[in-house]
């Protein structure tokens, strides 16, 4: 009965399969021309040009080498150093901390603003929005500034001795985790909220009057009820997270390296595409392993 | 109205302080008389005057507005068209499997591989034409292929939300494939082609990575200049500059809400 070309109705249209898939296809072409052109293609080439050779005025020699996943892994003349693993591990890290203190901040802000008037709901509601679109570089460089040093917040730190007197509070780990934690907090926020306000109250009320401890209530009433919005602001968080290079370069420094920065290092000042791309396929595979994880814990992920 | 527990409301507070007390700062040191240093010395716009004497800032701000006119336009056809060919038609699920992981590649992947990826291509490119060096035409492009994506993910929930009944009615109206996309998906797709373009147009705008890798000295944009003169040293300009921008990003985000809002009171 599936002849390719037998009539059908196709939401009032008497038509063929055939004819539809030909329509189909002449819409899909635009687009998906230009994702294969400028995304698809564009990454086949770069998992090619990590295994290619970089010649002496770093230009591209079509000689092939796993060279540079070999220098990533920290395999030198000199025999082994991990320091690109090493910042590899340390974008993780910090990925994780941003996303987790992300999450710990967001829970209160969203049950706190899911609980006002409705009118000043959506007050609160915008106030997170605003700096969710506020541009990055902007946000980043406003650290910047409210940790230099004739500010409070040096000023504090240098007296308890933290800091040499008179040095701003940068480039640290501290900063950087500052940086990334109020880039992103509105990234888990705004998703979660969205499930906090769908919650239903009465399995929380019933956890309690089970007597269950506060802790309880919240890994069996609410958490599973939030779990579609936290899983996108995890996403949305993580992900991102490991490849931010603009808090680490402007509060971090060459100290608390992270792996989006020496990726802009190997594409900028060394011109190393072949290595850059190495590392670029190791940022790919940290992302996959991060989405796969998830995946495993049966969440259906949609990020919009 | 539940009681909250005084922890969560303090939380909360301290959050928001957390997230605003940079840009308060860069705000009030924006309309500081004092050319270096961080101590207060009254009250001027004079910094707010001089972003309009500063060739480069407005040659920047030119190129980023334009970047995003051209992008978002090109981009928001493209994806609307995709989004409707991926929904309206009798796919295979192995073929509609296959689209949707390509279209989701731009909002999964960090930006800084789309980025890299773009770098190598582009060189590539450039080998065969000019046209392809660093500068406004490769960032457009950068755009429009992390733009499409988003453009056809919010039109195509849009699609799916209006469901198939006019559609349906239309065709046993006898209306033609074109009467039918000018007269009847267009019209009640709209309001989600319109929130797509302004999502397509704020990324453009806030995007840093992508034409950080893929600019050329002619085509610096706002973002690229508050970057590069952090790195030169911070100027009362650069405050004002950014406090300019945040005002633009707090009227976008309001109309933007109020525009959302009463769509959806119409729905």
């Amino acid at each position: 009965m599936k002849r390719a070309d037998s009539i059908l109705t196709w939401y009032g249209e008497l038509t063929t399969r055939q004819q539809l898939l030909k329509r189909g296809s002449l819409l899909l072409t635009p687009g998906m021309l230009w994702l294969m052109l400028f995304l698809v293609l564009p990454s086949l080439v770069l998992v090619v040009v990590s295994v290619v050779t970089r010649g002496a005025y770093g230009q591209l020699e079509w000689v092939f080498t796993l060279e540079n996943y070999k220098r990533l892994a920290g395999f030198t003349l000199f025999g082994w150093t991990p320091d690109y693993l090493m910042i590899l591990w340390r974008s993780v890290v910090v990925a994780f901390f941003t996303t987790l203190v992300s999450v710990i901040l967001s829970y209160p802000l969203c049950f706190f603003i899911a609980g006002r008037p409705e009118h000043s709901r959506y007050l609160w509601l915008t106030l997170v929005i605003i700096p969710f679109w506020t541009n990055m570089v902007i946000r980043a460089y406003a650290w910047f500034l409210i940790l230099s040093p004739e500010l409070p917040f040096a000023r504090l730190a240098a007296i308890f001795g933290f800091i040499p007197d008179g040095a701003p509070l940068y480039p640290n780990a501290f900063a950087v985790y500052l940086g990334m934690v109020s880039m992103f907090l509105p990234f888990v926020t705004l998703p979660l909220y969205a499930s906090v306000e769908r919650l239903d109250w009465s399995l929380v009320e019933a956890a309690q009057d089970l007597y269950a401890s506060r802790f309880r209530t919240f890994t069996q009433a609410i958490l599973p009820q939030t779990m579609p919005g936290l899983s996108v602001g995890i996403i949305l968080t993580f992900v991102p997270a490991m490849g931010m290079f603009v808090v680490p370069d402007l509060l971090g420094g060459a100290k608390y390296m992270l792996v989006g920065n020496l990726i802009q290092q190997q594409f900028g000042t060394s011109r190393d595409w072949p290595f850059g791309a190495a590392i670029s396929m190791g940022l790919m595979v940290l992302t996959m392993i991060g989405l796969q994880i998830y995946r495993r814990k049966g969440k259906e992920i949609e990020v919009i | 109205m539940r009681r909250q527990h005084p922890l969560v409301v303090a939380i909360s507070y301290l959050t928001m302080a957390f997230l605003y007390m940079p840009l308060v700062g860069v705000a009030i040191f924006s309309v500081n008389a004092a050319r270096r240093g961080m101590v207060w010395k009254g009250f001027t716009l004079k910094w707010y005057l001089k972003l309009f004497e500063n060739e480069w800032i407005l040659e920047a701000a030119w190129n980023t507005l334009l970047l995003a006119v051209i992008s978002t336009i090109i981009a928001t056809i493209l994806g609307t068209i995709l989004a409707i060919a991926m929904d309206r038609f009798p796919w295979r699920s192995r073929t509609s499997n296959f689209l949707d992981i390509i279209l989701h590649i731009p909002v999964i992947i960090p930006d800084i591989i789309l980025a890299a990826s773009l770098v190598v291509a582009f060189g590539l490119l450039r080998l065969a034409s000019s046209i392809f060096e660093p500068g406004l035409l490769n960032m457009i492009i950068g755009h429009i292929t992390f733009q499409i994506a988003f453009v056809a993910l919010v039109v195509r929930s849009r699609l799916v939300a209006i469901g198939r009944e006019v559609e349906e009615a239309a065709r046993d109206l006898f209306a033609t494939n074109w009467y039918l996309l000018r007269k009847v998906m267009l019209p009640l797709l709209m309001p989600g082609i319109i929130a797509g373009a302004m999502l397509a147009f704020t990324l453009s705008l806030d995007d840093f990575v992508i034409s950080f890798f893929t600019a050329g000295p002619d085509s610096q944009t706002l973002p690229l200049f508050i970057f590069a003169a952090v790195r030169r040293g911070v100027t009362p300009q650069i405050h004002a500059l950014s406090t300019l921008i945040m005002l633009v990003t707090v009227v976008l985000v309001v109309l933007t809400e109020r525009f959302t809002r009463r769509q959806e009171k119409i729905v």
